[in-house]
């Protein structure tokens, strides 16, 4: 179709430059992602606290454990507190109760808020997309069954199961695990990963009706084959969409349970890895929110922000994968 | 149809019954138990708790209560009382010569039901709603007739953070605007009467539900925009405001009622979070509270009331679809 195009746009006007250079379909949307000015700035944004979470070490201007006496409550540095307390350059965003840079607190509460962003997300991924697939593909009792799991899950409240399950398991040795990020990650994926296999499992309805994998099928392309090398490609942009939103997701979940005292346990040893975690953050800021207001503001801002660079990421992920779908959300 | 709506109903039961299976058996996994959870006050004596257990029938194995709970057992006097299947959630551990339905259906005397703690809980959901609505459809509407303007970018942008930043954290900046900054109202209320104070969390609860709102009016709106009707309508002559009020708006709010249900349910779960912030006396702060305090009956109760809301409410929307769009049909 476009060979004919061309050859006869080069025959009766040659000087006319009307081919582009051919792009691959990933290309094009990555062209038309860039274009997007609000997920740039997502892209940006998330970059950003995913530097500061590793290197969180180089930028944190103290240790975020270090007791300092007697500058316990610090306002932040711009702040001029009914006189007996004011803000020094040394503490940027303040102290808390204890005399602990807020500052860094807050940029050690990235490294945990996005690795609870992101590894959970990559476990349901990996769960989701093959029990969908297999449920899409093959139908019948595996499909009855995945739909039945997705009714009883869709109908428990999911925060409820999290703190229900984080109560029950917090004392076993899951619980004691990374401070308590690993029960954190299990109960996350145990819900989660039924929203991605709907997903999957549509694309893969809708796709295997196809000719092309009747014609793989008609070579005598074996099943497994069929649906990695044919089917996941197809339906990988609905996928990567999918996850752009269960990220924030998480972060939010992570923050409400650290808010309600069942996340993350805040480390006290100097040299623990797993310092904090925006929730953590956040309860520890609702104490004493009448006298020092700022140090539940910081955690709060990093949350809303990272939540919305993820939203616009997602977006335009959404218009740059499915040029259909453009402004129809 | 029928059979449909049906089938839809019955398959709730097994739904509750494998819920509250795991609620079960988490709960009972969790360290300690309801009379060992005061810190502060004097403790129970091992010999009291283990009366107590055996009065409560605590002692048993757990499949055995499971089953007292859902379809009943006999009590200490030989008598059959009725379980779950009757509508009898058991007695609150905490809350003591209570039980949970009475805790959280029954009104103090000689109020009405809505002063009740699932009162409360439904009347800051409603209100939430009906913020949702009455704010969010007309900005929806008018960023829709003003499409690539100012007004629709930046309600556009405010529905997208409403949208993207969760409720809660929602709270804490109006918390420290309103109550910390300014002053205007105070952080956990005592009272619950007159507007005041209801304020803050029904605009907290309900922000998301309206920028959603907000965003599927305009979305459906500008599908409306283009149809052939709508050109059939201005070119008959109507009056503009009724060319948008009776042919547009009618139209585009088919999507926004189909979401109400599944809205007003997320409204309701998701309040429990904002309820323990303010010290809501609702539903959800009953939860949280039993999750601490370990009462167990209570902590299965809630849960199991909340799933019941979530799934009916879901099951709403298909019905609704076709209650008022006569295209729809539902097939078996």
């Amino acid at each position: 179709m476009t060979e004919i195009a061309q050859t006869g746009a080069r025959h009766s006007i040659p000087d006319l430059q009307l081919q582009t250079p051919s792009r691959s379909l990933w290309q094009e949307a990555w062209a038309r992602l860039f274009r997007n000015k609000a997920s740039v700035f997502g892209l940006i944004v998330i970059a950003f606290f995913l530097l500061l979470g590793i290197f969180a070490p180089f930028f944190a201007p103290h240790n975020p454990l270090q007791l300092n006496s007697g500058k316990d409550f610090l306002p932040p540095a711009w702040v001029e507190l009914h006189g007996s307390k004011v803000g020094t350059s040394e503490f940027l965003l303040g102290t808390d109760t204890l005399g602990r840079d807020v500052l860094s607190r807050v940029i050690y509460g990235a490294r945990v808020s996005m690795l609870v962003g992101f590894l959970p997300t990559i476990i349901i991924l990996l769960m989701g997309t093959s029990i969908g697939m297999l449920a899409g593909y093959y139908g019948g009792r595996i499909d009855n069954l995945l739909m039945r799991i997705t009714d009883i899950m869709y109908g428990f409240p999911d925060l409820l199961f999290f703190i229900i399950a984080i109560v029950a398991l917090r004392d076993t040795w899951l619980g004691d695990l990374m401070n308590g990020l690993a029960l954190l990650f299990v109960a996350l994926a145990i819900v989660n990963w039924v929203g991605v296999a709907r997903i999957v499992r549509g694309q893969v309805l809708s796709l295997k009706e196809k000719e092309f994998i009747e014609a793989a099928r008609c070579i005598g392309v074996t099943d497994m084959r069929i649906m990695f090398r044919h089917l996941l490609p197809n339906a990988l942009g609905p996928i990567i969409v999918v996850s752009a939103f269960t990220i924030p997701n998480m972060i939010i979940t992570e923050a409400i349970l650290g808010y309600l005292g069942l996340g993350l346990r805040p480390a006290t040893s100097l040299e623990s890895f797993f310092v904090t975690s925006w929730g953590a953050l956040l309860l520890e800021g609702q104490t004493a929110i009448n006298a020092q207001p700022y140090m539940l503001l910081a955690p709060a801002l990093c949350v809303a922000l990272v939540v919305l660079a993820f939203t616009f990421l997602g977006d335009g992920l959404r218009d740059a994968l499915d040029p259909r779908m453009r402004g129809t959300q | 149809m029928f059979t449909y709506l049906i089938r839809r109903i019955l398959w709730l039961i097994p739904v509750l019954l494998i819920v509250s299976a795991i609620t079960f058996i988490l709960m009972h996994s969790a360290p300690g138990g309801p009379w060992d959870r005061d810190l502060n006050a004097r403790q129970v004596d091992p010999l009291t708790q283990k009366l107590l257990n055996e009065y409560y029938g605590l002692d048993k194995p757990l499949w055995q209560q499971y089953v007292a709970y859902i379809f009943g057992d006999k009590d200490k006097d030989g008598k059959f009382v009725c379980g779950l299947v009757c509508g009898n959630m058991g007695p609150s551990y905490r809350i003591r010569g209570r039980a949970v339905q009475d805790v959280l259906f029954k009104p103090p005397e000689g109020k009405s039901f809505w002063y009740s703690r699932a009162g409360y809980s439904a009347r800051l959901g409603l209100i939430s709603l009906g913020f949702a609505i009455v704010v969010g459809v007309p900005i929806g509407v008018i960023a829709a007739l003003r499409q690539n303007t100012i007004t629709d970018y930046v309600s556009l942008f405010v529905a997208t953070i409403g949208i993207s930043v969760p409720s809660f954290v929602m709270a804490i900046f109006l918390i420290i605007i309103f109550a910390s900054w300014l002053h205007l109202i105070s952080v956990v209320p005592k009272e619950w009467t007159g507007i005041q104070p209801w304020i803050l969390p029904a605009l907290v609860l309900g922000f998301g539900t309206m920028a959603f709102t907000a965003r599927l009016t305009r979305t459906s709106m500008l599908e409306v925009l283009r149809q052939d009707y709508i050109r059939t309508a201005r070119a008959k002559g109507l009056q503009e405001r009724v060319v948008i009020i009776r042919h547009m708006i009618r139209n585009a709010l088919i999507p926004v009622v189909t979401i109400l249900g599944p809205a007003l349910a997320g409204l309701v779960t998701g309040s429990f979070i904002i309820e323990t912030m303010f010290g809501f006396p609702g539903m959800g702060r009953a939860y949280v509270t039993a999750i601490g305090q370990r009462d167990y009956s209570m902590i299965l109760g809630t849960t199991l009331l909340y799933v019941t809301l979530v799934s009916i409410a879901n099951l709403t929307v298909d019905f609704v679809y076709v209650a008022i769009d006569p295209r729809i049909k539902l097939s078996d």
